[in-house]
């Protein structure tokens, strides 16, 4: 791609350029001594041809749909369709969630995205103690199917796709959903849309966890396993870096911890399940963060790209090439965000989306200013959403292909990227995967010890935020409407939950809830028992005690 | 050398497990010279109650980010309270709006903070505000 | 602090752990409660676990105080993390495992900073000891810190020492010479799932039968499960809680207990000595800014540390 003969003549242009820019810094020094990316890869003042003599155009980059689509799993880009404009919403009760919706499918969303509130998160029902203070608070409170029902209340869940933020219980949301479809007369075959389902990277980031990671994968191939056989569009893991770099990872190890879950996943379907690589791999999507640095999250998702397709074809033998395909939706940085001066993160939304876009997403969420304070208000999230689809229409980005592909620094970054994703790849294979990775406490650690070097960063103004340690604007008065969940929501969720535990046949339940606990018992796949279960009332905590009877429930190893 | 030094029982009330603050919280303390007594997450008010009491803290500090901090953070001081603890100063961290301040105050908390407090800020309000027991 | 005494006697918590913070940081006056207390004490049996870090001591402890709870006995925990010798703070997280207990009121659990001790344990370990003991708790438990020569010392402290080993760490063989293998009266093979652990325990039974017997108690090596495989990690650790109870029962037989305690109650003795005569000497020298002075005449090699150290004992003789 780069011949000797060019590197030869850049070479001898960049000696000459590097003599007159020592001149100019000699004379005038530049503003800082080191520059480096939000997550301290350190970055040339310039790059050029020498920089990616090594690349292969055929090996390395190539078209979209085109092996190692590092630009796009897709060939045809945005043109037949952009990205799906995915707001994630879900508050208060699923009667209010519901109405939240369908005023953003009004306003030009295209895929629903559901928030739970943490009782449902955690696996526990509205009337636990450890529930108190929280149902409703940052998502919808789901207790029973009941709940579930009134969520997806008007929504075509043959045409629209919903995302459900998920995980310990993900099976059993997932079995209301398909048990609702079921109701209306759905086929299965029709219904499309995304379980998070990732609690590796609960173990190491965000600590929504329940039962150990060995259990917790066992039920993540079930739903894989699931999924493969009767519900052939959905995605049943979304695996996720989003909450690993929020947790305060760099990029490096956003991409690199990310894409070893995905591996680890892969493993143990094959070993678990049976199944050859290629019967479900084209259903395992990805999630990843895009954070402040534009160039250096537009190199990490291709990057992720390219690196997965080389993982699936050469280290598990993938052959379909939708197998070898890393689809993946995007968020953007809520880290990022500052509670000073907050009317300035519609600016940084912008950017990462558009770094998002840039780097190929499948699929956005755009966050909306005031998430640093509180539950979106109905115009904030306006204003995200309208983010997106400027990006979308006015700004013509979406018009041609993987723009900057080709670019010196781009693929030079791109390639840093994949060098540095691989080694912790090969670090956690020698530690025996990624299990075992997490009972040494080996992500967790490297996230702590990058979230503590970039706080530190922070207060001594080496990185910036603006607003918070430069420009900041002292007695500021922040006029940002504040969304509040009523504590009235818990109790009327509450009365809802006595009055199903009332009506059901409780025998009934008790029976389902055996059943699953004689699956759990026997190794066998608990989605068709959960699906029962969920259709006879059966609570979300309900079938989650089970699974921590059977399975026991994680303790926190206490890394830090 | 009788020497008093603060010990700080760091605490993550409720479901929420984003402790990415927490834990940035708990080493800067630590460097600090404080005895750093970190639970972790997920921890109802009884539990941090009763840890706080066996561990002889001089301050609690408690954050969340689920939004739960109303009932959370004024339940850890009634149950001190409750077991003639109040000399434990409780301070608090995390998302809270503006107008939920006054009453966690109101409730006995003794500082807030919220995103983008500066870690020396923390240390240095400790240092004011803190006396180790006598 | 003479009612504080009275208090930890009734085994009020906040009382107890005043006192231990009161050991702790040296505070003046404190002897009063002990005096209190130390005739009152001597009840418990005191069990020292101690291992590499990352051997999974804690959450071991926590199974234990599960178990003893199980068995209708009260429990102390003293769990000591490292002290930064850079900044003097400490983090302390044993808690963090053992969350599970913090409402029993059976269970008392206190986190210590070694705080530049020397040997690897807090120097208000000791004491913090008597403190449970006179609180009426039945079993305490002692987590220390590090590896190495250091933690030997816990032997000082504990009837039952039990050593943690945890394969693929690499060391512990060393560690054993390093005089771990002494102090053992226990050794447990931890994360019995993985790789290498089969050598470990092959590997140490042999150093353990090799060794001299103490006196007729055959030295176990016990395998623990894996913590996620929660059914098989219980039943492991109640047989550890079998052996250690098997272990005091053989003390109490060959009337061996009275010889550890002896070697405890020398070293306190040992240590109120010093407080009692050393340390008011040095706050003395220290305070009329002699001690720097002595300090500088040493610098310039006016005199020697030993004439020094002979003046100073003569001089204070008669004061103390």
């Amino acid at each position: 791609m780069i011949t000797d003969d060019l590197v030869n003549k850049s070479s001898a242009l960049r000696q000459k350029w590097e003599d007159e820019v020592k001149k100019i810094v000699a004379k005038h020094p530049d503003q800082k001594e080191s520059w480096t990316t939000v997550s301290d890869l350190g970055i040339k003042r310039i790059y050029g041809p020498e920089d990616i003599k090594d690349m292969d155009f055929e090996r390395d980059i190539a078209y979209p749909g085109q092996y190692p689509y590092l630009r796009g799993c897709q060939p045809s880009g945005y043109r037949g369709k952009y990205w799906t404009f995915r707001m994630f919403s879900g508050m208060g009760t699923a009667v209010e969630t519901n109405k939240r919706w369908k005023y953003l499918l009004a306003t030009g969303q295209t895929g629903l995205s559901t928030a739970f509130d943490f009782p449902t998160l955690m696996g526990y029902d509205t009337d636990s103690p450890k529930a108190r203070g929280e149902c409703g608070k940052v998502g919808v409170a789901i207790d029973s199917i009941d709940d579930f029902r009134d969520l997806i209340s008007g929504i075509p869940l043959d045409k629209i796709t919903t995302s459900m933020t998920i995980n310990p219980p993900a099976t059993i949301l997932w079995a209301m959903y398909i048990a609702c479809a079921q109701e209306q007369g759905i086929p299965l075959n029709k219904i499309g849309g995304t379980i998070q389902n990732d609690m590796l990277k609960e173990f190491i980031a965000q600590k929504t966890f329940m039962c150990p990671p060995e259990p917790s994968v066992k039920l993540i191939s079930d739903t894989i396993e699931f999924g493969t056989k009767y519900v052939p569009k959905w995605n049943t893991v979304s695996i996720s870096g989003y909450h690993i770099r929020e947790a305060g990872s760099t990029a490096v190890q956003e991409l690199a911890f990310t894409l070893r879950d995905g591996m680890e996943y892969v493993e143990d379907v094959v070993r678990r399940k049976g199944l050859q690589v290629d019967e479900f791999a084209p259903r395992l999507s990805f999630f990843f963060n895009s954070h402040i640095d534009f160039f250096e999250e537009i190199a990490k998702l291709r990057a992720a790209r390219r690196i997965w397709a080389k993982a699936m074809r050469e280290r598990y033998g993938a052959k379909d090439p939708r197998s070898l395909w890393m689809r993946f939706h995007t968020q953007t940085a809520g880290c990022s965000l500052t509670a000073q001066q907050p009317y300035n993160n519609v600016v940084r939304t912008a950017i990462q989306a558009l770094a998002g876009v840039l780097g190929g997403t499948q699929s956005l969420h755009t966050n909306s200013l005031d998430e640093v304070l509180c539950l979106p208000s109905d115009h904030a999230v306006q204003i995200a959403l309208r983010t997106q689809q400027i990006i979308a229409e006015e700004t013509g980005v979406a018009s041609t292909i993987d723009p900057l592909a080709g670019s010196y620094f781009v693929e030079a970054l791109t390639n840093e990227m994949e060098e540095k994703a691989w080694e912790y790849i090969h670090k956690i294979d020698d530690m025996g995967g990624m299990v075992a990775a997490i009972e040494k406490g080996f992500p967790q650690l490297e996230i702590s010890d990058a979230s503590y070097k970039f706080q530190k960063q922070i207060d001594a103004q080496e990185k910036v935020m603006i607003g918070v340690n430069k420009y900041v604007q002292e007695d500021e008065q922040v006029d940002i409407p504040i969304v509040e969940i009523d504590d009235s929501v818990e109790a009327e969720q509450l009365n809802r939950l006595a009055e199903v535990k009332r009506k059901r046949d409780n025998r009934k339940v008790a029976e389902t809830l055996k059943d699953i606990e004689a699956a759990c018992k026997k190794g066998e796949n608990v989605m068709p028992y959960c699906i029962e279960a969920v259709k006879n009332y059966a609570t979300v905590q309900e079938i989650c005690d089970v699974y921590r009877g059977v399975y026991g429930e994680y303790r926190d190893p206490g890394i830090y | 050398m009788a020497e008093r030094r603060i010990r700080i029982l760091l605490s993550k009330p409720g479901l929420d497990g984003h402790d990415r603050g927490a834990k940035v919280l708990a080493r800067c303390f630590r460097d600090a010279g404080f005895e750093v007594i970190y639970t972790g997450c997920h921890q109802t008010p009884e539990q941090i109650a009763a840890a706080a009491i066996q561990e002889d803290v001089d301050v609690v500090g408690l954050s969340c980010l689920s939004g739960a901090h109303k009932y959370l953070f004024p339940q850890v001081v009634k149950l001190l309270k409750a077991e003639g603890a109040d000399d434990i100063t409780v301070i608090g961290g995390g998302i809270i709006p503006e107008q939920d301040m006054q009453p966690l105050y109101d409730a006995g908390l003794k500082a807030l903070f919220t995103p983008g407090a500066k870690l020396d800020s923390l240390v240095e309000w400790i240092n004011t505000n803190v006396t180790p027991r006598a | 602090m003479k009612e504080l005494g009275q208090k930890v006697l009734a085994g009020d918590v906040r009382s107890a752990s005043r006192l231990i913070r009161n050991l702790e940081d040296q505070i003046p006056g404190t002897h009063v409660a002990m005096q209190e207390i130390f005739t009152k004490t001597g009840n418990a049996h005191v069990i020292g676990i101690t291992g590499a870090p990352g051997a999974g001591k804690s959450t071991l402890t926590d199974e234990l105080v599960f178990s003893w709870r199980q068995r209708n006995k009260t429990v102390g925990v003293l769990a000591v993390d490292p002290t930064s010798p850079f900044t003097g703070g400490a983090l302390l997280g044993d808690r963090i495992r053992m969350l599970r207990h913090a409402e029993d009121k059976g269970v008392f659990l206190r986190s210590l900073a070694t705080r530049g001790s020397m040997g690897g344990i807090s120097k208000a370990v000791g004491e913090g000891i008597h403190v449970m003991d006179a609180m009426g708790k039945d079993t305490i438990i002692v987590e220390t810190v590090g590896v190495g020569q250091q933690e030997v010392e816990i032997i000082n402290h504990a009837h039952t020492v039990i050593v943690v080993l945890v394969p693929g760490m690499g060391d512990e063989i060393q560690a054993l010479k390093a005089g771990l293998m002494e102090i053992a009266d226990i050794f447990i093979i931890n994360k019995a799932d993985r790789d290498g652990a089969a050598s470990l325990y092959k590997e140490v039974t042999n150093m353990v039968h090799m060794s001299v017997t103490k006196g007729g108690w055959e030295i176990p090596v016990l395998l623990v499960e894996s913590v996620q495989e929660p059914k098989k990690f219980a039943e492991s650790v109640s047989a550890v809680c079998d052996k250690i109870e098997d272990h005091y029962r053989y003390l109490v037989d060959k009337n061996l207990l009275s010889e550890r305690l002896r070697r405890k109650t020398a070293a306190e003795f040992n240590e109120a000595l010093w407080a009692a005569i050393l340390q008011p000497v040095l706050n003395d020298l220290d305070a009329g800014g002699e001690m720097e002075k002595m300090v500088d005449q040493l610098l310039k090699k006016e005199t020697d540390p030993y004439t020094l150290a002979a003046e100073v004992a003569v001089r204070y003789k008669n004061k103390v």
